[in-house]
């Protein structure tokens, strides 16, 4: 695990020890490190792995393809499944998804490293350069219409232009990628690898993204649904919540993602302000992020308050042994009462919490912790406003088995569904998945206007 | 305390482990910290008659597994490439200064008895305890009439052993080429000719690689490359049923055996031992790991034979020919079922696709009530062939069980399905 550069009295980290600690979380596997830990995959059937990759790679083979020294071929069976197969392999939670139930966990007490191996494959074709791995289907003469370019939306861009369809994609920001380039942690996504994968994976052709198109304000949902033969919605999720609480709009209190998102866009890391004190609320892998960030920034003083017990928690304990081993300090049964200071926040105010009646309730006791920055990662939500009359789920946009919402020839995925976890990889599954439903039914369509 | 110490061929030695006439047996310096090690004696690197030979270089290629492990060598260095006379001359300082271990001279001449004769008593005026007759290299000396050529021709085999028995009165070992159809033909050639002991295997002739980029086998020598001599790890299983045959058919009963051939550990050794041979000899081992392996040769080798209660390397040499028998002597009613161990499976599903694609269909997977998977052996299907015992990674999890309880000893000969079928009289 990695162990960061870090500070506990009030002096500031260098701006190379920042740069450091942005580095890849996980250095790259060279070759010969590959192979051996390719060696270690008994190559089962029917693999379980397989089955808990929510894009279902086919892991065995890819594995097989290291060792065997077929390194594109290896690549090629990784992305043809899930084209952000480089992305994944550095910012899939493995330990609960392939990794978790690899049986090399029995014999050996750790499983294969299929993230690392994964992301050896996909950097050598990616490094490689020449010409994409996948041609196009004989174009169709359809156009479809994307809302959002982060993996969702690029997923479904990707299959659908492989599969013979033109697409335009229309993403708000000036950056492609969605969260992969302003949401992952720096440490996961280091050497500008988002845009790298987004550049890669367009040179399939046939797709075009329009920046600065914002859907339901200077886009209309109806007019694309004129003008293209479907769309696809992959617009992630948007609006922060917030925690209704005194001095919550003190200066220093503000939105973990946007704090990320900072750090991202910043060239030099060290530009990027953090506080001394910083308190972070919530409890799920943004909170950890965050946290983890702020260590890395140079905070002296990090502590991470959950308002209910670990068992409830939603960050990964991987991700959580990160944070405690960088000194991150966790406190459970916890909610956030007020914040207080002058000009600035000074100070954070927590009930302790407990289950009352399998209810969340104020124990009555309450405390202080020192905090000149706050962060708020309590998850975001949809921004349902923009879509209409288009029918919701649990606060999500509501989609059928072939990823099409209750609009006809719309198609959604990603987190703005409710589809599996939110995570990356689940994003790339949906707008795959989405992208062959739309062709089945584009298909059909020009078949019977054909007879 | 057990004793490592053994008689072969008449010449005593303080441990069975012995170096194979080779690059590790070269010279002088590499002997001498062999010795130091604990080998208990050197073949030293085979000698020809001067000139001595020039070698090219890309002299080694190997053979390796998945995880990069190596399991054999191949080359196609030729035999000693220095002067005679410093060869003699360190062998008899070997000698001198190392009384209690054992230096064996190595020569190989071509078919000529004059040449064969005068190599073999210079070789014996050095002070060696034995002579081995290198008639086994198969690659380079063979085109010059020499090693393989010899040892392939039961007739000279049995010609050279004699030539050189008739001059020199130390023991004398004729090393066999595994180069042949049937060992047995050389071996007892050789015996004929008044051979003391066996040594065998050499090498097995081989191409171990073609570099895929250059289109040339591996070693490549300027561009291309030739067919040389297989050893290491690999070779075992040749050179124990080699070593296998020889100590059990009645035409050479009797042959004493230096066990060579892809020796590693304590174990390989006993296993050879057990197989009736006298002492091993070692080369490619030592090759890649250093003479320090000698170390946990002598010393698992003692364990083991504490363990079972040996006392000496005599005490189990042949232990397990009379269990090494004819195809035709195995009991046919013996049935065995594969049992999986639930607790210990881990799921991996190897035994079910190797006995699915390619034995009997005998196993089954049912869907467990916690999502995994439930593999269970259909014994009505499953012919007892091993296979998923050997494929499963977890070991002791796939376990062979005997259903035959009843059944009487029933051999093929005797079996009712044979057309052949002797009757009992
Ligand atoms: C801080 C943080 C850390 C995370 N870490 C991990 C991790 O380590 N591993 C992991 O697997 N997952 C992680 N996730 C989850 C993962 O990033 C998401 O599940 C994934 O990015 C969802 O992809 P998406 O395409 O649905 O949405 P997004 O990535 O959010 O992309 C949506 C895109 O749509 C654009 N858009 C939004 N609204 C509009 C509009 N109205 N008009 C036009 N464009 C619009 C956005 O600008 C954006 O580019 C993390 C999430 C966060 C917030
Ligand atoms: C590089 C090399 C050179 C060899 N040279 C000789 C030789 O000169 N004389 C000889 O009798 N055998 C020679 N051998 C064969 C070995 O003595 C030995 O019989 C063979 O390698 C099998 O044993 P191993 O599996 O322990 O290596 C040579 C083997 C190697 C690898
Ligand atoms: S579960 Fe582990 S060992 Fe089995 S195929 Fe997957 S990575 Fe390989
Ligand atoms: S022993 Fe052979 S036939 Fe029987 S289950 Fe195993 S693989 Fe199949
Ligand atoms: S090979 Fe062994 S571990 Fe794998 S499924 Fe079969 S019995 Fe279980």
């Amino acid at each position: 695990m990695k162990h960061f550069k870090l500070t506990t009295d009030n002096s500031r980290l260098s701006s190379r020890d920042i740069a450091e600690n942005f580095d890849d979380l996980h250095p790259a596997l060279d070759g010969a490190q590959a192979i051996v830990e390719a060696a270690r995959c008994i190559y089962c059937y029917d693999a379980p792995c397989m089955n808990a990759c929510p894009t279902r790679i086919d892991i065995p083979k890819f594995i097989h393809q290291i060792r065997s020294g077929n390194l594109d071929g290896s690549a090629q069976t990784i992305l043809s499944e899930n084209i952000m197969g480089g992305a994944c392999a550095r910012a899939c939670p493995t330990e609960v998804l392939c990794e978790e139930v690899c049986v090399v966990h029995h014999t050996e007490g750790a499983p294969v490293k299929i993230g690392e191996l994964q992301r050896h494959a996909v950097d050598h074709i990616m490094m490689k350069g020449g010409s994409h791995p996948f041609s196009r289907a004989p174009l169709s003469g359809c156009k479809l219409a994307v809302i959002g370019a982060g993996p969702a939306g690029l997923s479904f861009a990707h299959r659908a232009a492989m599969l013979g369809h033109d697409v335009v994609v229309f993403e708000a920001k000036p950056e492609a990628g969605g969260l992969n380039e302003y949401g992952l942690a720096g440490y996961k996504m280091a050497n500008d690898f988002a845009q790298a994968e987004v550049e890669f994976l367009l040179a399939i052709g046939g797709i075009n993204i329009e920046h600065g198109k914002v859907l339901d304000d200077n886009l209309l949902l109806d007019d694309l649904r004129g003008a293209y033969d479907a769309v696809f919605i992959g617009a992630g999720l948007a609006t922060a919540r917030g925690l209704g609480v005194d001095g919550e709009n003190l200066a220093g209190v503000g939105d973990a993602l946007e704090f990320i998102e900072n750090i991202r866009v910043a060239a030099d890391k060290s530009s990027v302000q953090v506080g001394d004190d910083v308190v972070v609320i919530g409890g799920g892998n943004t909170a950890i992020d965050a946290a983890v960030q702020a260590k890395c920034l140079g905070a002296c003083n990090v502590t991470l308050v959950y308002r209910r017990g670990p068992d409830a928690m939603t960050a990964t304990q991987w991700e959580r042994d990160l944070a405690t081993a960088n000194g991150v300090v966790v406190h459970y049964w916890a909610s956030p009462e007020a914040f207080s200071g002058g000009a600035k926040v000074e100070r954070a105010v927590f009930s302790a919490m407990r289950i009352d009646d399998g209810k969340l309730t104020p124990s009555g006791d309450s405390f202080e912790l020192p905090a000149d920055m706050v962060l708020k990662a309590i998850g975001q939500t949809l921004n349902s406003d923009i879509f209409g009359e288009m029918k919701l789920d649990g606060g999500k946009i509501a989609v059928d088995a072939q990823y099409q919402t209750s609009l006809p020839g719309v198609y959604a995925g990603g987190d703005c569904v409710k589809s599996g976890e939110d995570l990356t990889v689940q994003a790339v599954e949906d707008g795959k998945q989405a992208a062959i439903a739309a062709d089945i039914m584009l298909r059909a369509k020009l078949k019977g206007a054909a007879e | 305390m057990s004793d490592l110490g053994c008689i072969i061929g008449g010449v005593e030695s303080i441990n069975p482990f012995w170096l194979a006439s080779a690059p590790p047996s070269d010279k002088k310096y590499n002997v001498e910290r062999a010795f130091k090690a604990g080998w208990g004696g050197a073949v030293w690197k085979t000698l020809g008659v001067d000139p001595p030979v020039v070698n090219v270089t890309g002299r080694y290629g190997v053979h390796r597994t998945q995880d990069r492990r190596i399991i054999g060598i191949n080359n196609i260095e030729l035999i000693s490439d220095r002067p005679l006379d410093v060869n003699l001359r360190e062998m008899e300082e070997m000698r001198r200064e190392w009384p209690d271990r054992v230096i064996i001279g190595s020569i190989m001449a071509p078919m000529d008895e004059q040449a064969w004769k005068s190599l073999a008593i210079k070789v014996a005026n050095s002070g060696v305890q034995g002579i081995e007759l290198n008639l086994g290299c198969p690659h380079g000396m063979c085109e010059r009439g020499m090693g393989s050529a010899v040892g392939q021709d039961p007739e000279f085999v049995e010609q050279t052993t004699r030539w050189v028995r008739e001059v020199v009165d130390i023991p004398v070992f004729t090393k066999l080429t595994p180069n042949v159809t049937d060992i047995i033909v050389p071996a007892a050639a050789a015996k004929a000719g008044g051979a003391h002991a066996v040594s065998l295997i050499n090498t097995v002739n081989s191409v171990i690689g073609i570099d895929l980029d250059t289109m040339a086998p591996t070693p490549t020598v300027d561009g291309r490359g030739t067919h040389g001599g297989y050893c290491g790890e690999a070779v075992k299983p040749i050179a124990l049923h080699m070593t296998a045959e020889i100590a059990r058919q009645p035409e050479t009963q009797g042959l004493e055996i230096s066990a060579i051939g892809g020796i590693t550990t304590w174990r390989d050794a006993a296993e050879f031992i057990a197989l009736g041979a006298g002492a091993v000899q070692v080369c490619t081992a030592a090759m890649l790991y250093g003479f320090r392996i000698v170390e946990d040769m002598n010393e698992g080798l003692g364990a083991f034979m504490r363990d079972k209660g040996f006392r000496s390397i005599a005490d189990f040499k042949g232990k397990a020919m009379a269990q090494t028998v004819d195809w035709n002597e195995l009991n046919i009613n013996h049935d065995l079922k594969a049992r999986i161990d639930d607790e210990a499976c881990i799921e991996c599903g190897r035994c079910f696709i190797a006995c699915e694609d390619t034995a009997h269909q005998a196993i089954r997977i049912d869907a467990k009530t916690d999502g995994g998977r439930k593999f269970t052996v259909i014994d009505d299907e499953c012919v007892g062939c091993n296979l998923c015992m050997h494929v499963c990674p977890v070991k002791g999890c796939i376990t062979m069980e005997a259903v035959d309880t009843d059944r009487p000893y029933l051999t093929w000969p005797e079996h009712p399905k044979n057309p052949l079928r002797k009757v009992a009289e």
